[in-house]
């Protein structure tokens, strides 16, 4: 099925297209018409105007997705399915031509000779005016200064194009004739080109998780992927020219010697400690800038003019080459493109971080695949299936083993001959740590149903326990003031600060991240249930005693229904901050769950499936929410009408 | 027999922070008798409230008592039923688990919680809205919905904290028909307390006009109006002389005291 949406992709693209476009009219039509009608209704303020509007929502919808497919490089992908091999073959050129960009004020505003000459000047000026006379003698200082001034006149020497030795310059000249070279070779057109049989046979771009394929399909691709094999010669020949002036050869000699008479006062004199360190900096510090001018790096400015004028030239071909593809590319692949990079081309940018919608799906299908052996599933767990799970399990988790040891008599010992008869209290024990079989129940499980089961089994602690704590908070002085160190010592640590804490208490295991929802959850629902508690009409409290209701009986009956609106809206919020809390306590430490699925995604970079699971997550966020809304809707109509 | 009777009740309340002392209510000395209906009328703080809330066993005075038929009171229950200003109904409950709250709690036979639920529902008019919630309900429906809920319960004394102020004219007229005929038909004690001097004139058997700082009863009336409302219009009744005579003369009463409250103040 991959193979034919991906033979079909145009068609494919376009009805998709087509078909968002057609949602966005009709749901703009359907607003526009409702807007017309109901505006006279609703003045502007009145709440009534944010209600309902669903076709804004699907207007909002479609053109998200249309803004996602078209950034994703959806559209250029569906049309120009050679398009990255090409893009790919430019940038096979760009980055052999790097090297020498970068020493050019074509790639980079100034020559590097220009920089490495302000910045030894700057380097040389600072460390003149920090010569120190407390550690150097008259004498040294002397020397010193000498030295410094010697240094300087090497850059003297190297940016005087007379000084340029014969070898330099015909070096330069033939790297202008290379680079001329590619540029003809751009500019010859791309008649009679044509790919190869392996090329034509590498996996297509998209339909494997192969990014790129880096030899070149089209006649285009393979007119820059020549042009870049000679590119790189030119890069190759550029990294050998140096500017070793013969004028200089002197005073490098000089210098050597200079700082090796230096270096040994300092080992031979006897200075104290301090001293002796300030002596070893400076002419440490000295030397380094010394031997950045030994390489011969720095050259004349104009001596390469030259090869600035070539690599222009290059550029223009480049343009020339490209003709019509630049424009497709700027229009349909935005972003900063495809980048070569060593051995692969891979797309950067929002085509990177922005996955295809279709890669998503095909992400999701994969992981949803409960068939692990067949490739489905994450590290061997299943997004969410069921098995059949021995009860005896859950009996082991649930049942204490103590309570075997307070069953009255001994446990079996072995006889005399060796045998062993198990009475009733071994198997009370047996039995409680889970192994008699019991027979088995289909359960759930898998990464989505591990991140469910921690929120739900967090929450329903937190319920349980937190909403009786909080009404009578919300009703007794003793238990307000009793337990509100307690709820406001743990309560405003931002719950993830304590997930190391816990995580390293507990381990990686279940537990430990349902002890941290349940932090998370007690807190809210007790402070919720005492809002809702204490914020009980006095009038309502007072009638239920005229009408002989006990305090039992008022607390059921009057305090709990009247706090339910807020512990609702309690179990709404920590629903939704339990589920930010999984998610980030799975990435901190786990073996399964959706958090751990996108932290192992994110080492290995694997942007499509760290946007699956953040999808994941946001859609389940979203239906608990609005489950919880309906539940809210459902069971207390009464809300806000009282 | 149940009466209720006051003994210098005084009731003070502090500040707690300033130490500022209110004389809510001081020596209050009444006795009402079963099967009276008496309205308490009074400026505004002059101490109708505290009464009252004293009288259920919401508030424990200062000093001396309240008794009802020999019995102190010094906790709220259910000889004594209590209608709100604003029904404090339980508005996630139907209208008919508001009016049997009494006695569910009281665990009574569910049989006979039945049929008194349909017996008082159809005395206060409401035959059919058993199952409405009571958020959907008009003020002066929650209002007979609150009345027949202390009912059911069969109070010997029923206390009435301006339970028809929210209301608007003609349900107020109905609503004070409906208390007069329930008084008679039940021979309950009530305790009214209102704004209005002409509701508490129509309504009350005796009527005590208060004053306040300290609050104290000021003045009481013995009233035939309420007698006469059974079988007459109240309407008419308004139109009587002798009617228009004393409610001039309370009227000019309670404003005298009020300019004497903001001549001090
Ligand atoms: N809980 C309280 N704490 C302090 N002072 C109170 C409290 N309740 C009432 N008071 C004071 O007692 C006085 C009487 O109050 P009360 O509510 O009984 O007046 P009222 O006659 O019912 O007034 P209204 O007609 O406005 O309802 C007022 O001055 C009030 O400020
Ligand atoms: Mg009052």
């Amino acid at each position: 099925m991959v193979d034919w949406f991906s033979d079909n992709r145009g068609l494919v693209a376009a009805l998709m297209i087509f078909s968002l476009v057609v949602l966005f009219m009709w749901a703009l039509f359907v607003g526009w018409r409702d807007t017309v009608l109901t505006s006279k209704n609703q003045v502007f303020g009145d709440p009534q105007r944010t209600s309902g509007g669903w076709y804004w929502t699907i207007c909002g919808a479609s053109t998200l997705m249309l803004v996602w497919f078209y950034f994703s490089w959806g559209i250029g992908r569906a049309y120009m399915p050679s398009a990255a091999n090409d893009m790919c073959q430019v940038a096979k050129l760009d980055e052999a031509l790097s090297p020498i960009k970068a020493a050019l004020p074509g790639g980079a505003r100034y020559y590097k000779s220009t920089l490495l000459v302000a910045r030894n000047t700057a380097q040389l000026n600072s460390i003149q005016k920090e010569l120190l006379s407390s550690a150097f003698s008259q004498a040294e200082q002397k020397l010193l200064n000498e030295l410094i001034e010697k240094i300087r006149s090497l850059m003297v020497i190297s940016s005087n194009p007379k000084n340029l030795s014969v070898e330099t310059i015909e070096k330069i000249d033939k790297l202008v004739l290379k680079l001329d070279a590619v540029s003809a070779e751009l500019l010859s057109g791309t008649q009679g080109l044509t790919p190869t049989a392996i090329a034509l046979a590498q996996p297509k771009w998209g339909t494997t998780h192969v990014e790129i394929p880096i030899a070149p399909i089209t006649p285009l691709g393979i007119l820059f992927d020549k042009g870049s094999v000679l590119a790189s010669k030119a890069a190759s020949l550029f990294q050998t020219i140096k500017n070793h002036a013969p004028a200089s050869k002197v005073v490098i000699e000089e210098l050597k010697s200079d700082i090796t008479v230096l270096k040994n006062a300092n080992e031979i004199g006897e200075f104290n400690g301090g001293i002796k360190a300030q002596r070893v900096a400076y002419v440490k510090s000295l030397e380094r800038i010394f031997r950045r001018l030994d390489d011969g790096t720095i050259f004349p400015a104009n001596s390469l003019e030259g090869i600035n004028a070539a690599i222009a030239r290059l550029d223009g071909a480049r343009e020339i080459a490209q003709g019509n593809f630049q424009l497709m590319q700027a229009l349909f692949f935005p972003g900063p493109g495809v980048v070569k990079s060593r051995t692969q081309c891979s797309e950067q940018g929002s085509a990177r971080w922005l996955p295809k919608p279709t890669d998503v799906i095909a992400t999701f299908l994969k992981l949803a695949n409960p068939d692990i052996n067949s490739g489905g599933g994450y590290k061997g767990v299943p997004l969410l299936w069921w098995e059949w799970k021995p009860i005896a399990g859950f009996v082991g988790f649930f049942v204490p083993n103590w309570i075997a040891d307070f069953w009255p008599g001994d446990y079996a010992r072995h006889r005399v001959d060796g045998s062993i008869e198990l009475n009733l209290k071994d198997k009370i024990l047996q039995f409680a740590t889970g192994k008699i079989h019991l027979g088995s129940v289909p359960a759930l499980h898998g990464h989505l149903w591990d991140s469910v089961f921690r929120v739900l089994v967090a929450m329903i602690l937190g319920v349980v326990l937190g909403v009786p704590l909080g009404l009578f908070m919300g009703v007794s002085r003793f238990f307000k003031s009793f337990f509100d160190p307690l709820i406001e010592i743990y309560r405003p640590v931002p719950p993830l600060a304590w997930a190391p804490l816990i995580l390293t208490i507990f381990g990686i295991t279940d537990d430990g991240k349902v002890f941290l929802l349940f932090m998370v959850a007690f807190a809210i629902m007790v402070i919720s249930a005492r809002t809702g508690a204490s914020g009980t009409q006095l009038s309502k409290i007072r009638a239920s005693h005229s009408l002989g209701a006990s305090d039992r009986q008022i607390m059921w009956n009057v305090i709990f229904p009247n706090a339910l609106p807020e512990i609702l809206t309690g179990i709404r919020i920590a629903i939704g901050v339990c589920w930010g809390t999984l998610v980030a306590a799975e990435i901190l430490a786990g073996t399964t769950g959706v958090g751990f699925i996108e932290n192992i995604a994110r080492t290995v970079s694997d942007y499509e499936l760290i946007w699956v699971t953040i999808l994941i997550m946001g859609i389940l966020g979203l239906l608990f929410d609005v489950f919880m809304r309906l539940l809210i809707k459902r069971t207390i109509p009464w809300r806000g009408q009282g | 027999m149940t009466d209720l009777v006051c003994e210098d009740l005084s009731m003070t309340f502090v500040n707690p922070s300033t130490g500022f002392e209110v004389e809510a209510l001081k020596d209050i000395n009444f006795t009402l008798k079963k099967g009276e209906l008496l309205t308490v009328l009074g400026p505004s703080g002059c101490g109708k409230t505290t009464l009252l809330n004293m009288i259920a066993g919401f508030l424990r005075p200062t000093s001396g008592k309240a008794s009802l038929g020999g019995r102190m009171i010094d906790a709220p229950g259910v000889e004594r039923g209590m209608v709100f200003q604003q029904g404090a109904l339980f508005e996630w409950l139907t209208v008919s688990k508001n009016v049997d709250f009494g006695l569910r709690m009281k665990k009574a036979d569910p049989e006979k919680i039945k049929k008194l639920v349909e017996k008082w529902l159809d005395i206060v008019g409401l035959q059919g809205f058993g199952d409405t919630p009571t958020y959907q309900l008009s003020g002066g429906m929650q209002q007979r919905v609150a009345l027949a809920r202390c009912l059911v319960n069969d109070p010997s004394v029923i206390l009435m904290d301006e339970p028809l102020g929210a209301l608007d004219a003609l349900t107020r007229e109905k609503m004070q028909s409906l208390i007069l005929t329930l008084w008679k038909e039940t021979g309950k004690t009530i305790l009214f307390i209102t704004h209005s001097v002409e509701e508490a004139l129509l309504l009350g058997e005796r009527l005590f006009v208060m004053a306040p700082r300290p609050g104290r009863i000021y003045k009481e009336y013995h009233l035939p109006f309420a007698e006469r409302g059974l079988s007459e219009s109240l309407r008419d009744i308004k139109q009587d002389v002798v009617f228009t005579e004393v409610r001039e003369e309370i009227l000019t009463m309670i404003w005298d005291m009020e300019e004497e409250i903001m001549g001090r103040g």
